[in-house]
């Protein structure tokens, strides 16, 4: 059976694998997504591809207790604001947490995990979650 | 010589004890675990399988060899747990640690040795110089029928094997395999859970494969026990590779310390490489590491491995079994049962 929506996913596997976005190199932001146009320097603008180290911290969080269908078997879980430690901002579900010991500061990697399922049949899609750094050597 | 450059491993952070499973089924829990030498397993989460714990252990590697992942001209895969029936999750691997296209990638499948499987086809490929550097990986999120035996060890976990010349963390001496057609254990095409030939998996199936496996290596290389410091069976539980240690004469304390079985169970197809991973994380220069893995069907594949000097300078770049081992949360039957899939009416 032909599916849709393979190609979309295809085209981000990029950056949602290894949360690749873009630096401007005439301003240095740094932009995830990946964006198409630098939007401080517009024209002026040089966007290059970025590899985030995916270390960073949560900035804000909600704790998710009402979720969709294909989501109730993770409930209750987390959704982050995290804040990388290039700058950027991202959405993300924090795994490997107890939900009431999350809180805001706290330092997050970034894991790779499967974020939904198109159906039995359908393709699998993996990308990022973010996990808190373990108190060991070589886990940030 | 061809060797380890580099491994990583990933255990998931959910486990559940033996005594828990067995007290759902009115079974004798701390006898159980006992006579299986199986305390807990490993769980993995609801979003976890075959292809993120290999992503993950697959980095880990990558890190610790200190390697560009467009060096690595293949990549395999083995499992019984491959997310997909036609997909080969070595492509998403791939993806995921940034190598190059111009690489070859399949899937391997041989039970609880098609891990190894890949780390010799890696070997072959390094050593003709097809290749530069072979990753091979033997990962698992084993399934267990309810209620069956197999329920208190199917666990899951995976470990990435970087093959490679230069300069090894351990050399690869040689290896030597041993295969028949033994049923002892499979899984038909679509059917969710394997099945076994409960005693049968024993004398003429674990045993014979591994003593053989064993013995040809023992043979090829003109060593006896005394020769090694270090011994690695498959552990499909805590009591077979110590049987299997007495009847090849292997005092315990060059055995014990790759049982990681006890605390997180039969990893599968990682289940060898878990052990001998363990193994990489303490020895000294200089020891020498005696492997045997096992895979239903039946075969055993045996390597003779030795730590190098280049061991000491790459400790510390990722995290050991050991702290996977330590970072755990235990589950009740329940939530097993729901990370499972196991409750049908939730799809």
């Amino acid at each position: 059976m032909a599916e849709k929506g393979v190609a979309g996913v295809w085209r981000k596997i990029r950056a949602i694998y290894n949360i690749q976005g873009n630096q401007c190199k005439t301003c240095g932001n740094y932009y995830f997504p990946p964006r198409l146009v630098c939007p401080t320097c517009r024209r002026k603008g040089q966007l290059e591809i970025h590899k985030f180290k995916g270390l960073g911290k949560i900035y804000s969080f909600a704790i998710v207790r009402q979720a969709p269908d294909h989501f109730k078997r993770q409930m209750p879980y987390v959704i982050a604001q995290v804040e990388l430690d290039e700058g950027p901002r991202l959405t993300a579900q924090i795994v490997n947490v107890d939900v009431d010991k999350v809180e805001i500061g706290m330092r997050v990697r970034a894991c790779f995990r499967k974020i939904s399922e198109q159906g039995h049949e359908g393709i699998i899609v993996y990308g990022y979650k973010f996990e808190p750094t373990m108190e060991v050597t070589g886990h940030d | 010589m061809v060797g380890i450059i580099g491994y990583g491993v990933y255990i998931p952070r959910y486990r559940i004890k033996t005594e828990e499973i067995a007290r759902v089924w009115g079974e004798p829990g701390e006898k159980l675990a006992k006579g299986l030498g199986v305390f807990e397993k490993s769980v993995p989460g609801p979003d976890e399988d075959v292809a993120t714990i290999s992503v993950e252990a697959a980095r880990n590697a990558v890190k610790y060899a200190r390697i560009d992942p467009k060096d690595i001209g293949a990549i395999y895969v083995g499992s019984e747990s491959h997310p997909y029936a036609v997909k080969p999750t070595g492509t998403i691997v791939a993806e995921a640690i940034e190598c190059t296209s111009e690489m070859t990638c399949a899937d391997f499948e041989f039970a609880c040795k098609a891990g190894t499987a890949a780390i010799q086809t890696c070997m072959g490929l390094v050593s003709s110089d097809m290749i530069k550097i072979g990753l091979a990986i033997g990962s698992d999120t084993a399934q267990g029928r309810p209620g069956d035996a197999l329920e208190y060890s199917a666990a899951a976990g995976g470990v990435a094997i970087l093959v490679g010349k230069g300069k090894p963390v351990a050399t690869i001496e040689t290896t030597v395999s041993f295969t028949t057609d033994t049923p002892d254990f499979w899984r038909r095409e679509g059917e969710d859970f394997p099945s076994h030939g409960a005693r049968f998996t024993g004398e003429p199936a674990y045993f014979r494969h591994v003593g053989a496996a064993a013995n040809l290596l023992f043979r090829k290389t003109g060593t006896t026990v005394d020769d090694w410091d270090y011994f690695v069976f498959h552990m499909p539980n805590g009591k077979f590779p110590l049987a299997m240690g007495r009847q090849l004469k292997v005092p315990n304390e060059k055995l014990e310390d790759s049982l990681v079985v006890r605390q997180i169970g039969n990893t599968y197809s990682g289940s060898a490489m878990m052990g001998l991973a363990r193994i990489l994380d303490i020895a000294e220069p200089g020891s020498k590491i005696f492997m045997v893995s096992y895979g239903s069907g039946a075969g055993s594949d045996a390597f003779a491995i030795t730590v190098e000097d280049e061991i000491t300078k790459h400790r510390g770049e990722v995290p050991t079994v050991d702290d996977y081992i330590a970072r755990k949360t235990y589950v009740e039957y329940a939530t097993y049962a729901k990370y499972r899939r196991k409750i049908k009416a939730l799809g």
